[in-house]
């Protein structure tokens, strides 16, 4: 790695495990909460996250200070802050290393922002398969306890506020706002449609505050070093602070890279994830989680940050980059994605629930040699149906069919013309997770023998 | 319906009282008692539906939407299996497939030692290790049939108490 570039959040990676919180305090820790607690109003601190242009990490990339003015101002009783580390857009690992390597960053980032929204209470909610993580908070919550950051009138103030751990049990719809607060509640974890934003009515129908762990790790840093100091990290004109970009796939170096907002897309394979391994080629790249559309090698030079891309079609999600070489067939790739959203939709809406399967189906005929040229008129004709579901989850899903769609649809005719996948993929079998593709039925089912042997 | 051990049952009203509202701890509840009956049988079902204050129907909308709550039986040790794209790209095919294989098992099924159950899942967040599966709460990185082999052994031969939930 670079030594001329701005470690903010992975400051302490070198130490190659989490950092204790003498060590988090010895590189400034817990300034920027003796600065504010007690010294600066929930207002101020507000407007520095306002000024900074701190946006959302989690993918929709919305100013974490606007979701803070969301909560009413005359609201009177509890209001909570919701720390998401669901997580489990494919191609993401960014928050499971933050955690690990700076515990007491992510708790800073926490209690800064409970402070400027005046919640007493936070959950923070992690999915089953971080549960080392989950662990790992709850011993460094413990420490930053009775040093007196979290409880009962932290730094002798008036203020009061503590965190404690929830665990998921795992279902990629908890990454939604209002899902993660029903999940939370004990519900069957499905969006809700309209009604009041989760900063009015959420938890327990009080206002709550769901950000991504990310998003709130970068607020010591805003609030110790101002937001001129956070904007100048950045590289484009419009972004600001530094970002954590997960690369994997078909790259020399996969692994997470702290780099400023606005590096440009063949900085971050070519230059800092090693470029491609020895006899591969590039071919595309998913530049923010799988619900993001590819990106074609014309551009490359695209900056990573939320409104260029958006101007150039492309989105910037979760900033997880899923690296594709020439030998890697796009239409198996939007198929195993299929797979993966069919399987994790919550079912609650039509275009969904029933939209995705029918993609998918769609899409294992053109890959399995079946496809004909009408298939792809119908799959264009789902796209605007996906974009009519409640919450983000179908539109997301819709979107590498999109880019597969617009930019690779070359790959798409030539399994139609050859009749087999071109680069000799076997056809797809019907495979889900078990007993998952029959309608579900009350209670325990016992299966057909020859479907499911459990 | 047998009477739990206490330290079971010391345990669940401790998860339940640890939080303002009850229901918040539904599925600390469930992995609890998971973890005691090896999958959430429907006696299972009762008792957490008892000391929760809910019903066993928004339980059962829980235990059967979630991937970590076993409502069938399960083996000792799960193994959850990533197939999103990623992993996909390494080949992960053919090591579900060598897996399904080595054990004898079709996927979602239970070897007949009953120690070990394959279920595909959705991305674990190890894609930078890419082919990658989860077993016991522990991540095992970049997967070959000769590795998967290795664990295998190692797992019939460990006594480890496994955490089912986890």
């Amino acid at each position: 790695m670079q030594v001329d570039i701005p470690q903010v959040l992975f400051k302490n990676r070198h130490l190659g495990r989490p950092a204790t919180i003498d060590e988090y305090m010895a590189g400034g820790g817990y300034e920027a909460l003796r600065a504010t607690i007690g010294q600066r109003t929930p207002a101020e601190v507000l407007q520095l996250v306002l000024d900074a242009d701190l946006r959302g990490r989690g993918g929709a990339g919305f100013p974490a200070g606007r979701k803070w003015q969301g909560i009413p101002a005359d609201h009177v009783g509890t209001r909570y802050v919701v720390i998401n580390t669901d997580e489990m857009e494919p191609g993401t690992f960014k928050d499971r290393v933050l955690v690990n390597v700076d515990p007491h960053l992510v708790i800073e980032g926490i209690i800064l922002c409970a402070y400027a929204v005046g919640a007493c209470e936070g959950v923070f909610f992690i999915r089953p398969s971080y549960e080392g993580d989950a662990k790992l908070i709850e011993q460094e919550t413990q420490v930053a306890r009775e040093r007196g950051y979290l409880g009962k009138n932290i730094l002798g103030t008036e203020f009061c506020f503590d965190v404690h751990v929830h665990r998921s049990a795992g279902r990629y719809i908890c990454g939604e706002a209002s899902a993660q607060i029903k999940a939370i509640s004990g519900l069957r974890p499905n969006p809700r449609k309209g009604g009041p934003r989760t900063s009015v009515r959420g938890l327990w129908d009080c206002p709550t505050i769901v950000n991504n762990l990310e998003t709130l790790a970068n607020l010591p840093g805003i609030v110790r070093n101002g937001p001129a100091w956070f904007k100048s990290l950045a590289r484009s004109e419009s972004g600001s602070g530094t970002k954590l970009y997960s690369v994997s796939g078909m790259v020399a170096r996969p692994g997470c890279y702290e780099l400023p907002i606005g590096v440009t897309i063949r900085d971050i394979i070519f230059t800092h994830a090693g470029g491609m391994p020895p006899g591969k080629t590039f071919k595309t790249v998913i530049p923010g989680g799988a619900s993001t559309p590819y990106l074609p090698e014309t551009l490359l030079d695209l900056e990573m940050d939320f409104d260029p891309m958006k101007k150039a079609g492309q989105r910037f999600g979760t900033a997880s980059l899923m690296v594709f070489d020439k030998d890697t067939c796009l239409v198996g790739a939007t198929l195993s994605l299929m797979e993966f959203f069919a399987r994790e939709s919550c079912g609650w809406c039509t275009p969904c629930r029933e939209g995705i399967p029918y993609v998918r189906e769609l899409l294992r005929r053109i890959e399995g040699g079946e496809g004909t040229e009408e298939h792809i008129g119908m799959l264009q004709e789902m796209l605007p149906v996906l974009d009519l579901a409640y919450c983000a989850f179908a539109p997301g899903a819709a979107e590498p069919l999109r880019g597969l769609l617009t930019h690779f649809m070359d790959e798409v005719r030539a399994h139609i013309t050859e009749k087999r996948c071109p680069f000799g993929n076997p056809p797809p079998h019907v495979r889900g997770k078990a007993c998952g593709t029959r309608p579900p039925q009350f209670g325990p089912t016992p299966c057909p023998e020859d479907q499911c042997p459990i | 319906m047998s009477p739990l051990p206490p330290e079971l049952s010391t345990e669940l009203h401790r998860l339940v009282t640890a939080v303002d509202n009850p229901r918040e701890a539904a599925v600390d509840v469930m992995y609890a008692l998971q973890h005691h009956y090896g999958y959430l049988c429907d006696e299972a079902m009762h008792r957490a539906a008892e000391v929760l204050g809910m019903t066993t129907l928004e339980l059962e909308s829980l235990a059967t939407f979630y991937d970590y709550l076993y409502r069938r039986p399960v083996g000792r040790y799960v193994i959850h299996v990533c197939d999103s794209v990623v992993c996909w790209m390494f080949h992960q095919d053919s090591i579900f497939d060598y897996l399904c294989r080595t054990l004898g098992v079709p996927p979602g099924g239970t070897t007949e030692d009953g120690l070990f159950t394959v279920l595909p899942a959705a991305c674990v967040g190890n894609c930078h290790n890419a082919p990658t599966m989860l077993i016991n709460g522990r991540f095992y990185d970049r997967l070959t049939p000769e590795a998967v082999d290795a664990v295998i052994a190692e797992l019939r031969a460990g006594t480890e108490e496994p955490v089912r939930c986890k």
